[in-house]
């Protein structure tokens, strides 16, 4: 990357959210959006559908964010972002940032057609995606972002059968210029993303994992610890699709050529694994291995 | 300036003479060539507005709804299924106090598919908190279209300006253009006293509590339930603001004067037909053939159906020997709808009229001038008061 | 024709619906969540000890922004909602939790 890496000490202090907010403790969103809002600026309007953050921006008539915000209905955030750029067009402020956040069932699940539609028309707006991996707001039922054999309050003896769908593919097939996926336990890596989505035009994307304590069944101090771990265990990867080009970022970047921890000692950190059984955990392990194999044959320019 | 032209673009012309900034739309028959016309005003730069090609009703009005929030006239259109894909966003855009119009252009419901007229689609958003004006031509299309912006952004509520698919959408009648200069002596440029802006950030439409609670400056705002409270009584407020605001178009367009209730015959009529739409002016046919028989009769073509002018209404149909209303819409399992509003507004006055219901044209089942003759005469005849089980005209099996 | 003739009270119209301002804390004095304080032992801290701007991993993780980027850093206790991401996060173990109780038992 040609652009400097941002560090902790040249990390903006200025803070656009305020405490004593309605998360709860050990929040992984709270790290991803304080983060993320520095990155932004005041220069911004963001669009919120109903998720955690709603939760944590307050209830009226105090809000703990300091940037103006559209709270809107769950299907719509990719559509009001597109009126509000294009309000913003209408009225000649073109330098007006518009980010819409939305939680993983406001985007793969019920967003995701309003999102293919102004990713499709190029609306020119970031949309962040924090992947909690559930229904959290509402109490931990399944999305199709929840990762297989995961135990929901919908999935709740076998866990979920199907699948993780993988947002970020379906948003980079639409031919936007950058779609990037980022993780709560690298804030910084997350902050220059969000800085260089800023400097691209039309629609950006990026999908934040967000470890959960109270729906993942982990105690609130190891929030970091675990976004980190999926990471290292190679489950979920810091990455980066500049026109088309895909790279690993970060801590995954690093990985390339190195050994990775077992996905077991992931799962074995969280409740909701619980309905994992051995041979479950090497299916999984098997298809991680399988994914980086790819990733380091495109490292050496072997595709 | 006089043209000949369908009602669906004198909706268009209304729309661009009114400078919305913003036009979100997505196609459905009957309403699709209005989209089209607006986003070929668009494209020939002829209309400065943004115009989004929406994926779905939904967005479309999601679309309008961030823009108006932001700052910015907007507008959409649509029909029948579209209106009720829409509906969550109908919800929104009220409560959140946006002065958004939208042309509806009325067709039946599925199941089954119908792509032909009746009034369903917005009698079935009628408690939404919209403003719903009905009209009879394309004279009154455009002109609405121009009065709703006038209207919405001094009350801060949506409108809907609705009028028949493919009767009025798709047919060729002559109306006046009004001259630009007069339009924005009329309707001045949009400027709320709030919108979405980085400089004064707030937060729009959090989660309210049921019960009253402080702000950050320690007074108390409003629970959920002041402020649809608040919606109603500016509502009501509303039915003011309309006739202001016809009366104020009479003056610079000469246009107007039954803002509620166009009256044909019906000042010494003994009886009078109700009806919605380009209904009435069909009805005015049938009234002239019967004034020729010596039928004291006439027609009332109620302009304004939300919020309902109940007093107008009980004005205009105390006294009368037989009310008859006649609806293309249904409340299933009861009556119609606009039936039960007349009777509630009635309701308490001296005297009450005799009152019938007729229900037709469902689905675009053809209604022949005829058959609304001969139902119309007997009905003048027959003086019965049947205030339940609505009467179907036109039913073939 | 309405209920209320009065169209001199246009400007009245409400208007404004769920507009909400900023403003801290909407969840109340969130310290009270806490059950375990976080103390930050300026010995092992790694900007105290070194007296220079240094680490601050504490701030830069902990989700509610109350620790300070200062040396030392310093903790909100009004709004810390004690999830202690600082002290497992802390590469110098120089945060510790301690019973809530037991710092009030010291204070009677």
């Amino acid at each position: 990357m040609a652009t400097k890496k941002t560090t902790i000490l040249n990390l903006p202090e200025e803070e656009f959210v305020h405490p004593g907010n309605r998360a709860c403790a050990g929040c992984g969103l709270s790290i991803v959006y304080k983060t993320g809002l520095k990155a932004l600026g005041r220069d911004t309007i963001l669009v919120v559908p109903p998720s955690c953050l709603t939760v944590l921006q307050g209830l009226y008539p105090i809000a703990a964010t300091q940037l103006p915000c559209l709270n809107v209905t769950f299907a719509s955030t990719a559509a009001a972002a597109t009126g509000v750029l294009a309000a913003m067009r209408a009225q000649k402020r073109p330098n007006v940032q518009v980010a819409a956040w939305a939680g993983d069932g406001g985007t793969s699940d019920i967003g995701l057609q309003a999102l293919s539609g102004a990713c499709e028309r190029g609306e020119d707006f970031i949309f962040i995606c924090y992947d909690n991996e559930a229904y959290m707001n509402t109490g931990v039922q399944r999305s199709g972002t929840t990762p297989q054999h995961v135990l929901t309050t919908t999935t709740p003896f076998t866990g979920k059968h199907q699948r993780k769908k993988d947002v970020p593919a379906i948003i980079a097939a639409h031919g936007i210029d950058y779609v990037a996926t980022a993780s709560a336990a690298y804030p910084l890596d997350f902050y220059d993303k969000v800085v260089k989505a800023k400097s691209i035009s039309g629609p950006k994307y990026i999908h934040v994992h967000t470890p959960c304590p109270a729906g993942w069944g982990f105690s609130p101090r190891y929030t970091v610890k675990i976004g980190r771990m999926a990471v290292e265990t190679g489950l979920f990867d810091l990455y980066e699709r500049e026109k088309g080009q895909m790279r690993l970022t970060g801590a995954s970047e690093k990985m390339l050529g190195k050994k990775r921890k077992p996905v077991a000692d992931y799962f074995a950190t969280q409740n909701r694994f619980k309905g994992m059984d051995e041979e479950k955990i090497q299916a999984l392990q098997a298809e991680v291995d399988e994914k980086w194999a790819a990733y380091e044959k495109i490292a050496q320019g072997v595709c | 300036m006089h043209i000949i032209e369908a009602g669906n673009v004198a909706a268009a012309m209304g729309v661009k003479l009114a400078g919305v900034q913003v036009v979100a739309a997505y196609p459905i028959t009957p309403q699709t060539p209005l989209t089209e016309k607006l986003s070929e005003l668009v494209d020939s730069r002829q209309m400065d507005a943004q115009y989004i090609p929406v994926e779905s009703e939904h967005s479309a009005l999601s679309v309008c709804i961030a823009a108006s929030s932001a700052g910015s006239r907007a507008f959409t259109a649509t029909s029948a299924n579209g209106l009720l894909y829409m509906n969550e966003q109908i919800h929104w855009a009220a409560g959140a106090r946006l002065p958004i119009v939208m042309c509806v252009v009325n067709r039946g419901i599925g199941a089954p598919w119908t792509v032909w007229n009746d009034h369903q689609d917005a009698m079935s958003q009628r408690d939404t908190g919209w403003i719903q004006i009905y009209c009879c031509d394309h004279q009154q299309i455009i002109d609405t279209v121009i009065q709703a912006f006038a209207i919405a952004e001094t009350v801060r509520a949506p409108v809907m300006v609705c009028y028949d698919g493919y009767i009025l959408s798709h047919t060729y009648m002559p109306f006046d253009i009004p001259e630009q200069a007069d339009v924005e002596k009329f309707l001045p440029a949009f400027t709320p006293d709030w919108a979405l802006n980085p400089q004064c950030p707030a937060n729009l439409n959090t989660v309210t509590l049921p019960e009253p609670r402080a702000d950050v400056r320690g007074n108390t705002a409003p629970g959920y339930m002041e402020i649809r409270h608040n919606l109603h009584t500016d509502l009501r407020r509303t039915i003011d603001v309309i006739a202001d605001t016809d009366a104020k178009f009479k003056d610079v367009f000469g246009r107007g004067g039954q803002p509620f209730i166009e009256s044909y015959f019906c000042d010494d009529a003994d009886h009078v037909v109700v009806c919605l739409g380009s209904l009435s002016y069909q009805m005015r046919d049938v009234i002239d053939e019967l004034r020729k028989e010596g039928v004291s009769v006439g027609v009332y073509g109620l302009r304004l159906y939300r919020p309902f002018p109940d007093r107008a209404v009980a004005e205009a149909l105390g006294g009368k020997n037989n009310v008859l209303v006649f609806e293309k819409a249904l409340s299933y399992g009861y009556e119609g709808p606009l039936f039960s509003d007349i009777k509630a507004a009635l309701y308490g006055t001296d005297n009450p009229p005799r009152i019938r219901n007729f229900i037709l044209g469902l689905g675009g089942r053809e209604i022949r001038t005829r058959d609304l003759y001969q139902a119309v005469k007997t009905a003048c005849s027959e003086n019965q008061n049947k205030p339940h089980d609505p009467d179907f005209i036109g039913l073939k099996m | 024709m309405s209920d209320e003739k009065n169209p001199k009270e246009q400007e009245k119209f409400a208007c404004r619906t769920s507009h909400s301002e900023p403003g801290p804390g909407d969840g109340g004095r969130t310290g009270s969540w806490r059950v375990l304080r976080p103390v930050i032992d300026l010995d092992k801290c790694i900007p105290a000890k070194r007296n220079k701007a240094a680490c601050f991993n504490c701030w830069l993780y902990c989700p509610d922004g109350v620790i300070t980027k200062t040396i030392p850093p310093t903790i909100d206790y009004e709004y810390c909602k004690g999830c202690e991401i600082c002290a497992e996060e802390c590469p110098a173990d120089a945060i510790t939790m301690v019973e809530e109780t037991l710092i009030l038992m010291e204070e009677k």
